[in-house]
C-alpha cells in the first residue's frame, strides 16, 4: 500500500526534457540583443522552469489546497518585498529633478 | 482504525501524516524564499543603479561552466524526483541508486563551482584590495562580484546541507526505515533539493546571462 500520488516516471522524463530545452533557449535568447526585453525573456523562462519544478517535481499539483495556499503565499510575500523596495529605490530623486520639482 | 507501525499516534491516516510533513516543509521553504529573496532584491537594486557595470562584470563569468552546472543540477532534480517515486513504491534498491546518482551530480555541481571560484581568484575578480577590472567599472563591478559570491556561496552552502540530508536518507533507506508507508523523509528531502535547484534556475540567467548581447 502506498500513500500519496505516484506519477508515471515518463512524466518526470518529459518535464526534464522541457527544463533542458528551456535552459538551451535561455542561453540562446541571451545572445540576441532584444534591448530591455532580454531580462524579461530570461526571467519569463526562469519562471516557467521554476513553475514546472514546483508543480511536478515538488508534487504541488497533487497537494492539498492548504499547501497551495502556502506556496502562493511565498510568491506573494516575495512580490511585496520586491515591489515595495523597488518602488522606493527606482523613484528616489524624482522630485528633485528639473524645475518642476519642489525646492527642498 | 488502521494501526500501521509507520503511523504516528497524532494522525488519523498515513495520508494525513504525509500531508502534515509536506506542509511543514513548505512553511520552512517560504522562509527560505524570503531568505534568498533579500539577496535577489539587493541584486535588483544595484543592477538598476549600475546596469553597465553589471553587464560588463557578468560577461567575465564562464557561460559554459555555468550552463553545464545548470544542466547538472536539473538532472540531479530528475534523479531526486525518481528517487522519491521509488520511495513511494517501496523499491529500496531503486531509492539507493537514485540517491547515489543525485549525490554524485550534486558533488559534480560543487566541483565545477569551486573551479569557477578558483578562476575568479586567479583573475583578480574577488572583491577586495587585489580586485582588478576595467577602470570605468571597477568600483561597481566589485558590487556585482560581492553579490555573485554571496548568492552562489549561500546556494552552495544549501547544496552541502542537501548532500548531508541525502547521506542520512541513504542510511535510512538502506536500513529499511523508508517504506512505501513511510516515505515522507525522502519526499521532504526532495522538496529541499528541488528548492535549491529553483534558486539556481534564477541565479544562472541573472548572474551569467545579463549583458551577453551587448
Amino acid at each position: 500500500m502506498t500513500s500519496g500520488h505516484v506519477v508515471p516516471a515518463r512524466l518526470y522524463y518529459g518535464i526534464y526534457g522541457i527544463l533542458m530545452a528551456c535552459t538551451v533557449a535561455t542561453v540562446l535568447v541571451a545572445l540576441v540583443d532584444l534591448g530591455p526585453l532580454n531580462i524579461v525573456a530570461a526571467l519569463a523562462i526562469a519562471v516557467l522552469k521554476a513553475t514546472l519544478v514546483v508543480l511536478f517535481f515538488m508534487h504541488v499539483k497533487y497537494s492539498t489546497r492548504l499547501t497551495w495556499a502556502v506556496v502562493l503565499g511565498s510568491i506573494f510575500w516575495l512580490a511585496i518585498l520586491l515591489a515595495l523596495t523597488m518602488s522606493d529605490y527606482l523613484t528616489r530623486g524624482w522630485d528633485l529633478r528639473g524645475p518642476a520639482g519642489p525646492h527642498i | 482504525m488502521n494501526h500501521d507501525a509507520a503511523l504516528a499516534h497524532q494522525f488519523d491516516s498515513l495520508e494525513q501524516q504525509v500531508e502534515a510533513s509536506t506542509l511543514g516543509m513548505w512553511v520552512f521553504l517560504v522562509t527560505e524564499v524570503l531568505f534568498f529573496g533579500g539577496l535577489f532584491v539587493t541584486y535588483a537594486v544595484y543592477r538598476a543603479l549600475f546596469p553597465a557595470a553589471f553587464a560588463a562584470a557578468s560577461r567575465e563569468l564562464d557561460i559554459l561552466l555555468g550552463g553545464i552546472n545548470t544542466a547538472v543540477l536539473i538532472t540531479s532534480s530528475l534523479t531526486m524526483a525518481l528517487g522519491v517515486r521509488a520511495a513511494q513504491l517501496g523499491q529500496r534498491r531503486a531509492i539507493l541508486t537514485f540517491l547515489v546518482l543525485t549525490m554524485i551530480l550534486g558533488t559534480a555541481f560543487l566541483g565545477i563551482k569551486s573551479l569557477e571560484y578558483y578562476h575568479k581568484f586567479t583573475e583578480h575578480h574577488v572583491p577586495g584590495a587585489e580586485f582588478r577590472f576595467e577602470k570605468e567599472y571597477a568600483q561597481h563591478a566589485q558590487i556585482f562580484f560581492s553579490l555573485y559570491f554571496m548568492m552562489t556561496g549561500l546556494h552552495a552552502l544549501h547544496m552541502v546541507i542537501g548532500l548531508g540530508i541525502l547521506i542520512v536518507m541513504f542510511v535510512w533507506a538502506s536500513r529499511g526505515t523508508i517504506t512505501a508507508e513511510y516515505y515522507s523523509p525522502i519526499e521532504i528531502s526532495g522538496l529541499y533539493w528541488h528548492f535549491v535547484d529553483i534558486v539556481w534556475i534564477f541565479l544562472f540567467p541573472l548572474l551569467y546571462l545579463i549583458g551577453r548581447h551587448a
